[in-house]
């Protein structure tokens, strides 16, 4: 088979009539449907992603207009992806947990003049906000329960249009075929909104040879082939799933299979047992949360065997996955656990199967990091953006570390500012533009194609790994001028099992701060065990005991740091308990649950200053956003605890270190 | 919406011009399904039941109100079959209603739910939902002793419609899990489940939102109205939270010390001075 991607694989339509012929009796596409698995070959993806097209034109879908597709993961929606391209429009996914403002910004935006939707949630919330969308003309959506009653005037099932479709074949299949035939590599192939870090989501535009040769060039570094399995269950509209699910799926020509709901997705991943898969480092945490407290409630014998097999998975677990040299002994050892242990665990889990894992996104715990590598499971990370077709650096077989994110992926060229220390890249995978937005553009993508990243970095000397610190703009310093790196802080500090989420403070101040957010999972059961009663969240979280027990482990993070030269001053010495969990629904982290600093530092002025003026407690009282969009809010004193610092130099080794 | 239509309508053309002027959905005009003439009903000297009258019309939404022991859950139990009334018939439609046993009734299209949760707490969910459509089944033990052939594939034509229904109320994550370890307001999902697996032509459900929080109690509303809307499904419901009664039924009849003290649509019953002394209370002088 060739390797390079040729006049006849240079698009998303082309490569679907490829799959078709090269491989038409393979299955491309799977979801479970009335607890059955339904498979799609590629030969019956080609013939439905063509009637869906032809009856998507037949409504009146015209070139260059963009389509938004909003729900979760569904066959139908992928399709209809290339649906689009098939018109010869713009697909433009959107999260589909959005509130319907946040829908109508990105809508409006990108003009688009059709929209593709799961089901009535998704329906009512673009009607709501139909009258500020002058250019949406049709809407269709997936499933029809509960919109019999609704005015069918622009709103269409998908079945009915797939059929129109099949009717008026003769009418449009040349069209369609000329779309295909005419279509190239520099062709705009998707518009992906960034979740907006900072300010409004911007859009993407990537061409299809961005997506291509990145989906290309990051198959061939891991060796995927058609036979790969993998599980779609990410949001549609992040560049990770565009590129794993549909990118290397139609170039790889492997089978994407959809979880029944989001809730089955556990017994979802454990039937299909992927090959390749990805999840953010807060799956893993999960997993290993559920893990650990589903065996503290197991019984002695299996508690000692867990806990002699794990530690020696520890040991030789990660040598074996790299091939290092393993005694005879340990060989044995490791085969028993892995029959007794690590074997039925990694069922359970359904990464049995898993040849390549990967995470990214957020840093990951080493402790978390190297419990999956033990288990011989072929964890890496990767380091992308939307920008760049997600792919900058990725880690290859066998140098694998918690600390670094890898290589450049083949193609990508990295530079590192000497100056501010930020990491630019330069990659057939660069995005275009940002679209209806020339300013950022220029000021994101230089005239030679080099990206502006926002990350501060360095290439670690020893291993020519690419090793990423924190937020270009985050890192600050403190009053007296130590480096103050706030993301990096917040990572130590999560992977502690009980802290869900920190937010530190210091940028030009005396003292490093902390907001702390408790793991209701893990502190909750902790409160079980112990014999601690509570009524909410609120009243666990400003319980001494959990004050006490998070105090300890923000003196372990203190430690730490104290024998880190380099950052020894942003050790914490204060920290509070917030009363409610940080939530994309009130601005507080974005879709993708990254934390939105400077807006934090507003809505919770009045906290962050009792953290400096030396105040025992603070009362606080938070706006919060109900999911229907209603307004409340949750008031209450917050205790705030001093923490022990260490002198700087001290080089105690922590058990998490 | 005008409030001062206080009179029941005692006409189909009065009720369809009500319910126009109400600008209410078409299909509550369908023709009576079950009219109940004239009950009472006593237990020893205890009058539970005093000469009650009112009609269930096809597809509509119809619910039984009214304060504790005004006999909301004996009329259903007369409905259901399960008390028989001393005086009074029972018309389903358009045949008289005999002395009959309850899984008689059954058969003739009537499912319920209860107001404390009677599932088989050890099984799961998916057979509970399965023992539903027990009266469906058609082969007898010997068949289902040797299994291979007919049996199996009746099993497979009643999986199917049982997986319908676990995809519509949406609990294909808790399938397998036995119900004894779901929430409380689950259970009462899964029991909906059980009583549409039978397809009934009426569905009685006794206070389905008793006992759930707000965001329960939105999820089992709309799963209501999906059922009467999807399924054409008649359902007749008790209910103590007035803000869900009003809100999804299409006419409501009021009891009170087991006597009809109101029937008519929301706003009707909102409105009558009656109903409004009986929840509030009033001097007695």
């Amino acid at each position: 088979m060739d390797r390079k991607s040729g006049p006849d694989r240079d698009t998303f339509p082309k490569l679907l009539r490829y799959n078709a012929t090269h491989r038409g009796g393979r299955p491309a596409s799977r979801e479970k449907e009335y607890g059955i698995w339904q498979t799609w070959t590629w030969a019956e993806v080609e013939e439905e992603t063509h009637a869906l097209a032809r009856g998507l034109m037949a409504l009146g879908l015209a070139p260059g207009e963009k389509m938004a597709i909003i729900g979760s993961n569904r066959p139908r929606l992928y399709w209809s992806m290339v649906a689009a391209q098939l018109a010869g429009a713009v697909p433009v996914p959107v999260y589909q947990d959005s509130v319907a403002e946040e829908m109508q910004y990105v809508l409006e935006h990108c003009g688009a003049t059709f929209a593709i939707v799961e089901d009535q949630e998704q329906v009512d919330k673009i009607l709501s906000i139909a009258d500020r969308l002058p250019e949406l003309r049709q809407i269709v959506y997936g499933d029809p329960r509960g919109l019999r009653n609704y005015d069918h005037t622009t709103l269409h099932p998908y079945s009915e249009v797939q059929e129109t479709g099949r009717k008026r074949k003769s009418e449009f299949a040349d069209q369609v075929e000329a779309n295909i035939a005419s279509g190239t590599g520099s062709d705009t192939c998707i518009m992906l909104y960034t979740s907006g870090t900072t300010g409004k989501p911007k859009g993407v535009v990537l061409s299809q040879d961005n997506i291509i040769v990145t989906a290309m060039a990051s198959a061939e570094f891991d060796g995927l082939r058609e036979t790969d399995e993998v599980l779609a269950y990410l949001p549609m509209a992040w560049v990770g799933d565009f590129i794993f699910s549909m990118g290397q799926a139609y170039w790889c020509g492997f089978c994407v299979s959809c979880p029944e709901s989001g809730e089955t997705m556990m017994v979802d991943l454990r039937e299909i047992g992927p090959t390749y898969f990805f999840a953010p480092p807060r799956f893993y945490e999960g997993l290993l949360t559920t893990v650990t407290i589903r065996m503290e409630d197991a019984s002695k014998l299996k508690q000692r065997l867990y806990r002699h097999f794990t530690e020696l998975a520890r040991r030789v677990g990660p040598r074996l996955l790299d091939g290092k040299p393993v005694s005879a002994g340990d060989r044995f050892r490791y085969w028993l656990g892995n029959v007794l242990v690590f074997g039925p665990l990694k069922n359970t889990l359904g990464l049995s199967r898993v040849r390549v894992g990967y995470t990214a996104g957020e840093a990951i715990g080493p402790e978390l990091f190297s419990f999956f590598r033990a288990l011989g499971i072929n964890l890496k990370q990767l380091y992308g953006q939307t920008e760049a077709s997600v792919f900058i650096t990725q880690q290859p077989d066998n140098e694998v570390s918690a600390d670094t994110v890898g290589v450049p992926t083949p193609g990508v060229e990295i530079r590192i500012d000497e100056e501010t220390g930020e990491v630019f890249y330069r990659s057939p995978g660069v995005f275009l533009e940002y679209y209806k937005n020339p300013e950022s553009t220029a000021s994101t993508k230089d005239a030679e194609g080099w990206v502006a990243t926002g990350d501060a970095g360095f290439m670690d000397p020893a291993t020519g790994h690419l090793r990423i610190l924190d937020r270009a703009k985050d890192v600050g310093k403190l009053a007296d001028g130590s480096l103050f790196a706030p993301k990096y802080l917040e990572n130590k500090l999560k992977f502690f099992s009980n802290i869900l989420e920190a937010v530190c403070f210091g940028d030009g101040r005396s003292q490093v701060t902390a907001m702390l957010n408790i793991d209701l999972t893990a502190v909750g059961n902790w409160a079980e065990r112990n014999n601690i009663g509570y009524g909410s969240y609120q009243e666990l979280a400003a319980h001494p005991r959990v004050y006490e027990m998070l105090q300890e482990n923000v003196e372990a993070v203190n430690r730490s740091l104290a024998s880190d030269t380099m950052l020894s001053g942003c050790q914490i010495h204060r920290f509070v308990i917030l009363h409610k969990e940080l939530d994309p629904d009130d601005g507080e982290m974005t879709r993708t649950r990254k934390v939105r600093r400077s807006h934090i530092a507003d809505k919770y002025a009045g906290v962050i200053e009792a953290l400096y003026d030396g105040s025992k407690s603070v009362f606080a009282n938070i706006e919060v956003t109900y999911e229907d969009g209603r307004k409340g809010s949750i008031k209450g004193d917050l205790e705030i605890r001093d923490v022990k610092v260490f002198p700087t130099g001290q080089s105690e080794k922590v058990a998490a270190e | 919406m005008s409030h001062d239509v206080a009179e029941a309508a005692s006409t189909d053309a009065e009720y369809a011009a009500q319910e126009k002027a109400h600008g209410l959905r078409p299909h509550q005009t369908g023709t009576v399904m079950m009219e109940v003439k004239n009950i009472s009903l006593r237990f020893g000297g205890v009058k539970a039941l005093t000469d009650i009258s009112f009609d269930i019309r096809e597809g509509e939404v119809r619910a039984i109100i009214g304060p504790n022991g005004a006999g909301k859950s004996s009329m259903l139990n007369v409905i259901n079959g399960f008390y028989h009334p001393q005086e009074g018939e029972v018309w389903f439609r358009g045949q008289r209603r005999g002395k009959m046993k309850p899984h008689q009734i059954a058969k003739q299209g009537i499912a319920r739910t209860f107001q404390n949760i009677a599932l088989f707490k050890g099984m799961s969910t998916l057979d509970n939902i399965m023992t539903g459509r027990l009266t469906k089944m058609r082969r007898n033990m010997v068949w289902q002793a040797i299994w291979k052939g007919p049996a199996e594939r009746e099993e497979i034509e009643h999986r199917e419609v049982v997986e319908k229904i676990i995809d519509f109320l949406e609990i294909q994550s808790i399938r397998k899990t036995p119900v004894g370890r779901l929430p409380y307001g689950l259970q009462k999902r899964v029991e909906l489940g059980r009583a549409l697996a039978a397809e009934p032509k009426l569905l009685l459900l006794d206070e389905p939102m008793a006992g759930m929080n707000v965001e329960e109690k939105e999820d089992m509303c709309r799963f209501i109205l999906d059922v009467n809307e999807e399924f054409g499904t008649t359902i007749a419901l008790i209910e103590h939270d007035m803000g869900v009664v009003m809100d999804i039924a299409d006419r409501v009849v009021v009891l009170d010390y087991g006597k009809k003290i109101g029937d008519g649509t929301p706003d009707e019953v909102r409105s009558s001075q009656e109903v409004i002394d009986a929840y509030l209370g009033v001097a007695h002088d």
